[in-house]
């Protein structure tokens, strides 16, 4: 679309300096070099600030404080971490938690939006009402006032003492969300790259019952023995190491609780937050791609007698997909930038932890180019799997 | 948008489109249809019924309207309002002098008036706008510092509140939008370099969080002026809300410059107009009408997204909200005031939300 600029006229040969100080191509040239020329010198102008003002502060340059000793505690870890650890690895604590925090509040985001999504356009009057209204008040209401709401929600839950029972699940309580859980056993690792084993065979199985219709134009019906594989692969595993059963329940304990596994106040309300914010646009998301597909399409399919469950594989989710998929990934990206908020309620994800390395070490370019750099990479690879997913269920012209 | 999933979930009148639907028809259609659609119903009616009575309860009959003492609350069942009597004063206008309080409340006035009067196309001449947006800069310059006219100097970081937020917000869309069309022009121009330069700007600013944009405005940003100069934090802060803000609608805009043909290009090669004849008087226009509704949708994100501020320190509503819910008297009652400061933001946000919709009207019957 380049080419639709204005004002280009045809090559003419240039016969003197006037028509070559007037010619186009040659004040494209010059334009051009005077914004990069205006673009580098300011940028070695700022380069030359930042390094006189280094100095003078007596601030280190450099990447170097990655490895130095970080002498902070973080509350919340997934890998070992004290405070004798290098900075780089509370970064790196804090990375984890900002891909943790952000992939919990993904899932919830997205049960939420798909389930409000399809209520927009309930034939129910009411449902969809309730629906549109959710989704005005949810996404027009800042994510930071949302994140700090439940946040004060939490802290003024009762003590553990007093905690609201969750049907014998679990406890709210303001030492965050207590819940059952299995104890830890050998087998669910196993049982894990069994489930994995299982999609990829069943993704197999169903690959090559496709070619096998191609071929011969008969159909095998793999839903079964998909999901016999998916969920029967684990379920097998579990029984070869003797179906460890072994629960733990929590239970109130003093001021606190044992037992059982917890999440932190903090977690529970940046994840609360940012998801419910996220899933007012992903519902409206998902009703676009519902409308996308005419209904039209739908009664046609139904009047060659395709099964429901085909005409939704075969006719509504490739176009709804096509519609839905591209924002959607836009959207958990800026959920995942979204959790960055963290460091309003004191949740050490990667801003949060960064921000502390920035003020201990005062090196705050590098600190937060580091952020950045984390967060690009982020935008940068979901981008590219898009566009690969994109290039797959484009619409194939022959 | 309500327009379209009406029309997909009542089914289509299917004779005359203008005949009147009759109640019992209606009824069955949308909430009797069937058997599971009515027993959905009544499930979610239920609810709802529940639902409306625990807010009648919580937020009227049981609630405290009016009182000054903190135990009066504690005694009732249902919402303490007075926390928002009693507090409305530091949630509304932050750490600004107390005495001076009046002085926003004036600003507030002149800048709700100059705002909703350049929003009337009925107004839009310059003889009119220029006059009227100079007084206003001028006389809310001078509210808000003061220093002029036996008022007391405040100094910016004694701003605070609903006040600084509008001042944000229009900064915001008054510096970002004439940053975001020279944007989303260099991606579209024919210079390569001018490309390289928006793309690289755009996308890498897109791909990080504001947080880390307001962090380079306040700990990076002095560090690139040369020693002894300095530029005031919240301005510092506002441009940098503002350069987030122009990257995603410079997004938009491209959209909508996308979306002209190439013939409205060459038309204006034909008569010889200049590329930026063009793009002034033929291009642009067009563009950020195609584009108006994303346009809008981003300049009420800008309108959130001033709550951000809370990170750096500054006390916009939500940081001053916030900050009052300290006071162990009143901590109790956050939910009543953050339900106000969302009811503050929910209001602006559909106030702009209506007035963009008017205004895809006034463009669709070629007002403007």
């Amino acid at each position: 679309m380049t080419d639709a600029s204005p004002g280009r006229s045809g090559a003419r040969p240039a016969r003197n300096l006037k028509d070559i100080l007037y010619s186009e191509s040659f004040r494209t040239v010059i334009y051009q070099v005077a914004l990069a020329a205006a673009v580098a010198l300011l940028g070695f102008y700022l380069y030359q600030n930042v390094i006189a003002n280094l100095s003078r502060q007596n601030i280190a340059t450099g990447f170097g404080f990655l490895d130095q000793v970080a002498q902070f505690e973080i509350g919340e870890t997934l890998i070992a971490y004290s405070s004798r650890d290098t900075y780089g690895r509370a970064l790196l604590v804090g990375l984890i938690n900002t891909l943790t925090v952000s992939a919990a509040g993904i899932v919830v985001a997205t049960v939420i939006g798909f389930s409000v999504g399809i209520a927009r356009v309930s034939t129910n009057w009411l449902l969809q009402r309730i629906a549109t209204a959710y989704v005005e008040i949810v996404r027009n209401i800042p994510v930071i006032l949302q994140v700090i709401f439940w946040a004060a929600v939490i802290r003024n839950l009762p003590a553990p003492r007093q905690a609201i029972e969750l049907w014998g699940l679990g406890f709210l309580s303001n030492r965050g969300l207590t819940f059952v859980m299995p104890v830890a056993h050998a087998a669910h690792v196993w049982m894990l790259a069994a489930l994995v084993t299982g999609i990829v065979l069943a993704a197999a199985a169903s690959h090559l019952a496709k070619r096998h219709r191609e071929a011969t134009g008969r159909y095998v019906d793999m839903l079964w023995p998909s999901i016999a594989l998916i969920a029967g692969l684990p379920l097998l595993v579990w029984l070869v190491f003797g179906a460890p059963h072994a629960i733990s329940y929590p239970q109130r304990q003093g001021f606190n609780f044992a037992g059982g596994a917890t999440i932190s106040p903090e977690f529970v309300a940046l994840m609360a937050g940012i998801s419910l914010y996220s899933s007012g646009f992903i519902a409206e998301i998902v009703r676009a791609g519902i409308q996308a597909t005419p209904r039209g399409q739908v009664e046609a399919a139904r009047s060659i007698a395709l099964r429901p469950r085909f005409i939704l594989r075969y006719v509504v989710l490739p176009q709804a997909l096509r519609v839905i998929v591209p924002p959607l990934t836009s959207q958990y990206v800026s959920l995942i930038k979204n959790s960055s908020i963290a460091v309003v309620i004191g949740y050490p994800d990667l801003v949060n932890i960064g921000n502390t390395v920035m003020n201990q070490t005062g090196q705050a370019v590098e600190a937060i180019a580091v952020m950045m750099m984390v967060y690009l990479i982020i935008s940068v690879v979901t981008s590219l799997l898009m566009n690969a997913y994109n290039r797959l269920v484009a619409i194939k012209e022959r | 948008m309500t327009t379209i999933s009406s029309q997909i979930a009542t089914p289509a009148p299917t004779y005359d489109p203008h005949a009147r639907i009759s109640g019992t028809v209606w009824l069955k259609a949308n909430l009797f249809g069937s058997i599971w659609q009515s027993l959905l119903t009544v499930i979610v009616a239920a609810g709802l019924i529940r639902f409306f009575w625990f807010v009648l309860d919580w937020g009227v009959i049981n609630a405290v309207f009016y009182t000054t003492d903190p135990d009066v609350c504690r005694a009732a069942t249902g919402a303490c309002w007075a926390v928002i009597v009693e507090k409305h004063r530091p949630m509304l206008f932050g750490l600004y002098p107390y005495d001076e309080h009046w002085r926003l409340v004036l600003m507030m006035v002149i800048y709700l008036v100059t705002v909703v009067i350049s929003l009337w196309p009925r107004f839009w001449n310059l003889r009119l706008l220029v006059p009227l947006w100079i007084f206003a800069t001028l006389s809310i310059g001078a509210l808000m510092f003061g220093g002029v006219l036996g008022l007391r100097y405040v100094a910016t970081s004694e701003w605070g509140g609903l006040p600084l937020t509008m001042l944000l917000f229009t900064g915001t869309v008054l510096i970002g939008m004439p940053v975001a069309v020279l944007l989303a022009l260099g991606r579209r121009a024919p210079l390569p370099v001018a490309r390289g330069v928006s793309v690289v700007f755009i996308e890498s600013l897109r791909g990080v969080p504001l947080i880390t944009i307001l962090f380079v405005a306040v700990n990076v940003f002095p560090l690139f002026l040369p020693a002894g100069m300095e530029v005031n934090k919240l301005l510092r802060i506002t441009v940098g809300i503002a350069i987030f803000f122009a990257c995603y609608q410079a997004e938009v805009i491209r959209g909508g410059l996308q979306a002209i043909p190439r013939g409205q290009y060459e038309a204006a090669q034909s008569l010889s107009l200049s590329y930026w004849q063009t793009t002034r008087t033929i291009i642009l226009p067009q563009a950020l009408r195609i584009s108006l509704p994303a346009i809008t949708n981003h300049i009420i994100a800008a309108m959130k997204n001033t709550s951000f501020v809370i990170i750096i320190g500054l006390f916009d509503i939500l940081t001053a909200t916030t900050a009052v819910m300290q006071d162990p008297l009143w901590r109790k009652f956050y939910v009543e005031a953050y339900l106000f400061v969302a009811a503050v933001y929910l209001f602006f946000g559909y106030a702009l939300s209506l007035y963009a919709r008017q205004v895809e009207k006034w463009i669709a019957s070629g007002r403007i």
